[in-house]
């Protein structure tokens, strides 16, 4: 009778226990999505920074040419002129075709949002289906409690609101959710070997693979994770099903990819197509053969990544060799493992021996010499074959010393360790504790939730914004620590409540209905199993009693303390740090609010007041707005790789005003566009840029010296300026009539006089400044029609007129 | 004296895998010849590739690839389906089959778009 009830009992609140973690859940995927929408509530439904109106044109030319030919031409022609940019070879396709399916499905419901709309909300729908995935992944490392813990936790987390708030309609959005899927579904694979989720987890890979380069994440550490399997003696049959197919697709989809892109581009990348592909021959023909023939195809496919010296794909082909290296090297020594395992169960253990040193005797003689012609060609190639980008992962200092532009980003430096706690806030107190608890019981899937903290450590470490990958194994990590918290002192709890009582079944029950009650209901699920053993609880927890009831509840009130202000932090990092659009600056002074939309102001002004073919020249960061707001040609743009090019616009910059015209002339460029924040405060305009230009021109045109532009190694722009500085372009362009705005021309930002005041431009004409001077507009103006008692061989200098040196040697003047 | 004890242990040790491996049943064996002949047909082609040259690279490397994956599933198909692995025991054979199948259908549908 008893039994009776408490299996009817147990299945009652099994079944309560689903709903409420349904309810659970869906709550969580709410908030997911409100906390982000601060930046809607206090600006307005637009698309922020720079990358994500790349991301927005592109999804929306896509979307009305639908695909093909036109498209790709149309884009590439738009972006970094004249040299064109390849859109379907570069750009990341996941995450346009998302929203466009997104924004079609929701048209053929008749539903007609916008496409900015779509863009604009993809984020906070992602990461919401993030939180699911955080909280199916941890379920499988640990137990539903973790899970719905994990959820909620992602569901907040700062560094990943940072790059998923409404409006930020960038790869990562979709990506992290694509990655913790991925993760889900290999672990899922791990734990219960079954083929449907090898087949499932290879297509998410494929979708993270389209999305972001971060992909080559998931392909280092799920191999790194078969390796510490198979060395600490857990291989399984299980492992072999999760990898092998995996690895397999892993390579047809790398292939499919190919021909993915391949459509998209309008240009033949045949060279660059064929050279991947000599790749993954790499890895095919080292799992599939042997010695011979594995020596002789690396030495072609090892000459094109060689001599190949554009990168078609993010990571440049030496990357993609690496990734196939490891993945083969994986994939044979996973299928000689389960070659072993196998002999060993059908033989005896004495003839098992005989055939272990008859193999090792042979093999190792093969090993070593398909491993030293292997070594000596990797040793060959100049950078032991690995691409910029992943070298600066593990060197952090390369980029610095080598690559100026992959310096000058922000987000590839180092992070600070106040960063830290201002993205993952309270999680890094429990990551450690949650990683102790990974450890009882050590399963598979929690050494890879170990493997995968300790490797994103290490990496969020090398790059800012790689703590984005960081934050969803943090919340996990957090996830299992607080479960398990909870756990322990519910456990205490109730065992200290128990002792209370007499040793009389009905009431053992009864003490447990009302401890239930009491208990966080994040645990519901491990409570559940914790009840079905009431007899043992009573005679175990005497030994196990170590902390007082008072104590244990005074824990569980602390823990929910520490949640509480972990909260608070995440909803204050939301609505200020992380929401602002960048494109629409606010203020508050004491007669209210600002707003400074001065850059949305000058792109509609281009697009309404030049002409459809003309040329604007700006520094990089810009690029991207302009031809999304502005609808022009831009010279260089957010993605431009081609260092030449970026540093012949730093030059012109760099330059006094005719040798900047020049060059801009020599591009075709019409307008130039500079950005100054001189009146306002805003701090990062141009001026402040300038020493990149100067570094990046400096590291291509050797004219230009960056001690010249230095007073005392500082850039100046008062009176103690250098000459040089006071004459470039930069200077003119932003300080030009900046005097009569407040008859001393102080410059709010860098807090002092400007060093020249009173100057007129020759070669360029002021043609829009925006209502805060924060944006300033300037036409190339065209060379003079007829120059006074000028011939063309003549050297001598007639009158003041600066045009006489327009008539320059080296320039063909057509009109003279 | 040590190359006829090692060469006898080779001998002993070729006749208990022998009798061990006849002892699987027999719808093993048939996956295994399958897998077998998958991994002779990829080392057909790469020898016919060998001989006439590479071009186009993307058919070799998608001929290749199917045959490998499809003796690598047929691998996974096996363990799935053979009686002696605990843990498997409660998974139904005709489910693995049909996983076998699907895994199949996706590797092939990646391998005819590249083929070209």
């Amino acid at each position: 009778m008893a039994t009776q009830e408490t299996s009817q009992s147990a299945t009652f609140r099994h079944a309560f226990g689903n709903v409420l973690s349904f309810a659970v859940l869906l709550l969580i995927g709410v908030m997911a999505f409100s906390i982000r929408l601060f930046s809607v509530i206090k600006y307005e439904s637009v698309i922020h920074e720079f990358d994500p109106y790349f991301n927005y044109r592109v999804t929306q030319v896509r979307l009305v040419f639908v695909y093909g030919i036109f498209a790709n031409s149309f884009l590439r022609d738009q972006f970094v002129y004249p040299l064109g940019r390849v859109i379907g070879g570069t750009v990341y396709p996941g995450l346009t075709l998302t929203a466009g399916t997104l924004w079609r499905i929701l048209n053929s419901m008749n539903i007609p949002l916008s496409v900015e709309t779509v863009c604009v909300f993809t984020a906070p729908v992602f990461s919401a289906f993030a939180s699911l995935a955080t909280y199916l992944l941890t379920k499988e490392i640990k137990g539903a409690g973790a899970g719905l813990t994990a959820a909620a936790l992602l569901a907040m987390v700062p560094s990943y609101i940072s790059r998923s708030v409404a409006g930020s309609y960038d790869n990562e959005a979709v990506a992290i959710f694509a990655l913790i899927f991925t993760f889900y579904l290999y672990i899922k694979t791990l734990n219960t070997g079954s083929l449907f989720y090898a087949t499932l987890n290879a297509i998410a890979y494929f979708y993270m693979v389209c999305s972001w380069g971060g992909y080559t994440f998931i392909i280092n550490l799920i191999p790194m994770h078969v390796l510490l399997c198979i060395v600490t003696g857990r291989y399984s049959p299980r492992l072999y099903i999760a990898y092998a197919p995996l690895s397999l697709n892993v390579v047809s989809i790398r292939m499919l990819n190919i021909t993915f892109r391949r459509e998209k581009a309008a240009s033949s990348q045949a060279s660059s197509l064929i050279s991947e592909v000599k790749l993954g021959i790499v890895r095919v023909v080292m799992v599939v053969l042997g010695t011979l023939l594995a020596a002789l195809v690396p030495v072609v496919g090892f000459n094109a990544v060689m001599t190949s010296e554009h990168f078609a794909s993010f990571l440049g082909h030496a990357a993609n060799l690496q990734m196939s290296f490891s993945n083969s090297v994986v994939f044979i020594i996973i299928h000689v493992v389960a070659l072993v395992y196998y002999i060993k169960g059908i033989l005896s253990p004495q003839m098992f021996k005989v055939a272990v040193t008859l193999v090792v005797s042979v093999g190792m003689v093969v090993c070593f010499a398909v491993l030293a012609v292997l070594i000596a060609l990797v040793a060959s190639s100049p950078t032991k074959g690995w691409s910029g980008r992943s070298l600066s992962l593990l060197d952090p200092t390369y980029a610095s010393k080598y690559i100026p532009i992959i310096a000058s980003v922000s987000e590839h430096q180092p992070p600070t360790w106040p960063s830290y706690f201002m993205d993952i806030n309270v999680l890094a107190f429990l990551v450690p504790a949650g990683i102790i608890a990974c450890f009882f019981p050590l399963s598979d899937a929690s050494s890879f939730a170990v493997l995968y903290i300790v490797t994103s450590v290490y990496f969020s470490g090398v790059m800012v914004r790689l703590m984005l990958v960081l934050a969803p194994a943090a919340c996990i990590m957090s996830g299992i620590a607080l479960s398990e918290a909870f756990d322990a002192e519910n456990f205490l709890i109730k065992a200290g409540d128990t002792t209370k009582v007499t040793q009389n079944d009905v009431k053992h029950e009864k003490s447990e209905d009302t401890i239930k009650e009491r208990s966080s209901r994040k645990s519901k699920k491990k409570d559940k199993e914790n009840i079905e053993r009431p007899s043992l609880v009573s005679q175990v927890e005497k030994r196990l009693l170590v902390l007082p009831l008072e104590t244990s509840v005074i824990a569980v009130f602390l823990l929910v303390l520490l949640g509480a202000f972990y909260v608070v932090h995440c909803v204050w990092a939301a609505a200020e740090a992380y929401s602002a659009p960048s494109i629409v600056l606010t203020s508050r002074s004491h007669d209210g609010l600002h707003v400074f939309d001065d850059f949305r102001e000058a792109y509609a002004w281009l697009s309404h007041n030049t002409e459809v073919d003309d040329k604007v020249a700006s520094w990089w960061d810009y690029g991207y707005q302009t031809t999304a707001m502005a609808n022009r040609t831009v010279i260089v743009d957010n993605n431009t790789w081609n260092n030449t090019h970026i540093a012949t616009v730093g030059t012109a910059m760099s330059s006094p005003e005719k040798a900047a015209w020049d060059i801009f002339n020599s591009l075709d460029v019409k307008y130039v566009l500079v950005v100054f924040g001189g009146l306002v405060g805003y701090p990062s305009d141009d001026i402040n840029k300038f020493l990149w230009m100067v570094r990046i021109g400096g590291g291509v045109f050797p004219h230009i010296k960056e001690p010249d532009y230095l007073r005392d190694g500082q850039y100046r722009i008062d009176s103690q300026a250098t000459p040089t500085m006071l004459n470039c372009l930069m200077y003119k362009l932003s300080y030009f009539r900046f005097v009569e705005t407040d008859g001393r021309g102080f410059d709010r930002v860098r807090n002092t006089e400007i060093g020249k005041k009173h100057f007129k431009l020759t070669h360029f004409e002021e043609v829009f400044t925006t209502h805060h001077w924060m944006v300033r507009i300037y036409k190339l103006k065209s060379p003079r029609n007829r120059i006074r008692g000028k011939t063309k061989k003549s050297k001598s200098k007639s009158g003041t007129s600066t045009s006489s040196k327009r008539s320059g040697t080296r320039k063909k003047n057509p009109w003279q | 004296m040590g190359r006829s004890a090692t060469t006898k242990d080779a001998h002993a040790l070729f006749h208990s895998l022998r009798s061990a491996y006849a002892a699987t049943p027999n719808n093993l064996k048939i996956i295994d010849l399958y897998i077998l002949f998958a991994v002779a047909t990829a080392v057909i082609q790469v020898a016919y590739m060998a001989i006439v040259g590479s071009f186009p690279f993307n058919s070799f490397l998608s001929g290749v690839l199917s045959c490998v994956g499809t003796a690598v599933l047929a691998v996974s198909l096996r363990i799935q389906v053979n009686k002696d692995n605990k843990e498997f025991k409660d998974l139904p054979p005709e489910r693995a089959f049909a996983d076998f199948v699907l895994c199949n259908l996706v590797l092939h549908l990646v391998i005819i778009n590249f083929l070209g």
